[in-house]
């Protein structure tokens, strides 16, 4: 593995009283897909601000690119590409020149940025789109377009703030295949989510955040072999019946979450365990035998869903 | 050869602003035709028959009111650049202002820039005032260009401040409110009209601490060509508002972009 690219010790984010970001160690290695995993509130945006150097910190140490950003903002900022959580696109702007006068920022000639849009939109595949105004693309369209506005000063570290939130399944795919293709070529991704899939499929190695604290660190394997049993075992119940069911079920599986209408069942050996449930005459509405993910990781750290 | 980082949000500005240049150019111009014609020239008429009034300053109406207002025009150019547009850009559905953010420009670099357009936009809605004044015979001396200082410079006494508020707040209904309880008696009664000499003493007061009467009194002077020895400190006050509105945005974009 490469050097650290970012690396924070103690690192807070307070607002008068609120306490966003309460002390987080990480480090952000050249060339990997690196996530910050946790529900709203979590303090993942208020994290990203500060690497992307649009906010200073309130306690702790912070290094982005070898420098602080609170001191070496402006060349941090030149060497970043930023994806924020709402586009902060100009809907009456065309998708070209959305890009042109963001190009201008950072101070690209504009003949070599006129070059370089043509490049990014076929890259995010809205070359057609060029000339049309934003308010007329998709909201998956408008997403590609930020990604392209956030290469154009060719950033060694891209920042992606819930890259894919409100975006139907097909505009996900899309988005994470070229997010894919950039690490390829190199880029080093940083991004925040609260999907749990989306955490598994794009980064090397994620932090689970939780009320501005860091729950546990890894890759995703990693995480769910450390944290869950290879497998789940969901049982279905009608409604308030699932915590009644919990004591007979609970010596058949390493351990029991209890939720609202569910059970999950953690275990190694998911299909036994399933008949073994029927066997002992209980009769779930419905049974259902998968692999863990993060989303279970997550349950089992804070005691609640990711999506609560 | 690269642009200055604190003019670097003007290509932004620029590019919004070349969408609707057809109708905004035209709007300039069209503006001080029909206030000079009906003002000028129709009320003028009424006003000691279209004859010099000692009471006005030895002027003719037109003569009178065209200098003035465009003082309020450089005003009221300011105070729209400075309220919905400055709304919009720390606004999810805009946030001009987030994207520059995470650009090397710095808050006090988009402060500048946005300042620095309101100037410019606020110049050319002063030369256009000017140039209808003059074809309507109300520039009677070679100063008047000085009201291409004047103008920006009242437009920067207005927008500085009022960007500094604008930036701060959540709604954008205490903006309504700015034009409702501010501009438009400020547009009315800082001697634009009728000399300040008939308002009651306590009012006259109020007009002399706002910036609008001091452009009033600046761009008169300039159109007349008699430059008086309080033709300074006018010119000192809004600088001086001018100044101080743009610390003071400096302090609350800082503040609310930190967020």
């Amino acid at each position: 593995m490469g050097e650290a690219l970012i690396a924070a010790r103690g690192l807070q984010k307070r607002f008068g009283d609120f306490v966003a970001v309460a002390g987080v160690d990480f480090e952000v290695m050249t060339g990997e897909a690196f996530g910050f995993l946790g529900p709203n509130g979590a303090g993942k945006s208020s994290t990203m601000r500060m690497i992307a150097a649009t906010s200073s910190r309130s306690a702790g140490e912070l290094e982005v690119l070898g420098r602080d950003p609170d001191v070496d903002g402006p060349s941090v900022r030149s060497r970043l590409g930023v994806v924020p959580q709402e586009d902060y696109l100009d809907l009456e702007l065309s998708v070209a020149d959305n890009i042109f006068v963001y190009g201008r920022y950072f101070g690209i000639p504009r003949k070599l940025l006129r070059a370089r849009i043509d490049e990014l939109l076929e890259f995010v595949q809205l070359t057609e789109r060029a000339r049309d105004r934003v308010d007329t693309l998709s909201g998956g369209m408008k997403r590609r377009l930020t990604i392209a506005r956030s290469l154009v000063n060719q950033p060694d570290c891209l920042l992606l703030d819930e890259p894919t939130t409100g975006l139907d399944p097909q505009a996900r795919h899309l988005l994470w295949d070229r997010l894919y293709n950039l690490k390829a070529q190199g880029v080093t991704l940083v991004l925040t989510t609260h999907y749990m899939d989306e955490a598994e499929q794009l980064c090397d190695r994620l932090v689970v955040m939780d009320k501005g604290r860091i729950m546990a660190e890894g890759s995703p394997r990693e995480l769910i072999e450390r944290y869950v049993t290879r497998e789940v075992v969901e049982l279905r119940f009608g409604p308030g019946e699932a915590p009644s069911m919990a004591a007979r079920v609970a010596p058949m599986a390493e351990r029991v979450e209890v939720l609202a209408d569910r059970l999950l069942l953690y275990t190694d050996r998911g299909d036994e365990v399933a008949d073994e449930v029927h066997a002992n005459g209980l009769s779930p509405a419905s049974t259902l035998v998968r692999r863990s993910s993060l989303e279970d990781v997550f349950l089992s750290l804070t005691g609640r869903n990711l999506t609560d | 050869m690269s642009v200055p980082t604190f003019l670097r949000p003007v290509a932004y500005y620029w590019s919004a602003y070349k969408r609707t240049w057809k109708s905004q150019l035209s709007d300039v111009l069209v503006g001080p035709l029909l206030y000079l014609a009906s003002l000028g020239v129709g009320l003028g008429s009424l006003v000691g028959h279209g004859h010099r009034l000692a009471s006005l300053g030895g002027q003719d109406y037109l003569s009178f009111v065209a200098p003035a207002l465009l003082a309020t025009t450089a005003m009221q150019m300011a105070l729209v650049l400075s309220t919905w547009e400055i709304f919009a850009y720390v606004s999810p559905w805009n946030g001009a202002y987030r994207s520059m953010q995470t650009s090397p420009i710095s808050v006090q670099g988009i402060v500048v820039g946005q300042l620095t357009w309101i100037v410019l936009r606020v110049e050319l809605a002063s030369a256009a005032y000017l140039l209808v004044s003059a074809a309507f015979g109300a520039v009677h001396s070679p100063y008047a260009l000085g009201a291409l200082v004047v103008g920006p410079l009242v437009g920067l006494a207005f927008g500085a401040p009022t960007a500094a508020y604008s930036v701060t707040v959540r709604h954008d209904q205490p903006l309504v409110l700015i034009f409702r309880l501010f501009m438009l008696p400020l547009f009315l009664f800082s001697g634009t009209f009728f000399p300040l000499s008939q308002l009651p003493v306590g009012l006259r007061y109020v007009a002399y601490a706002l910036p609008l009467w001091h452009g009033v009194e600046l761009s008169r002077s300039l159109y007349a060509g008699h430059l008086g020895g309080d033709f300074v400190l006018h010119l000192a006050y809004l600088a001086a508002v001018a100044a101080v509105g743009t610390v003071v945005a400096g302090a609350t974009y800082a503040r609310r972009l930190a967020r």
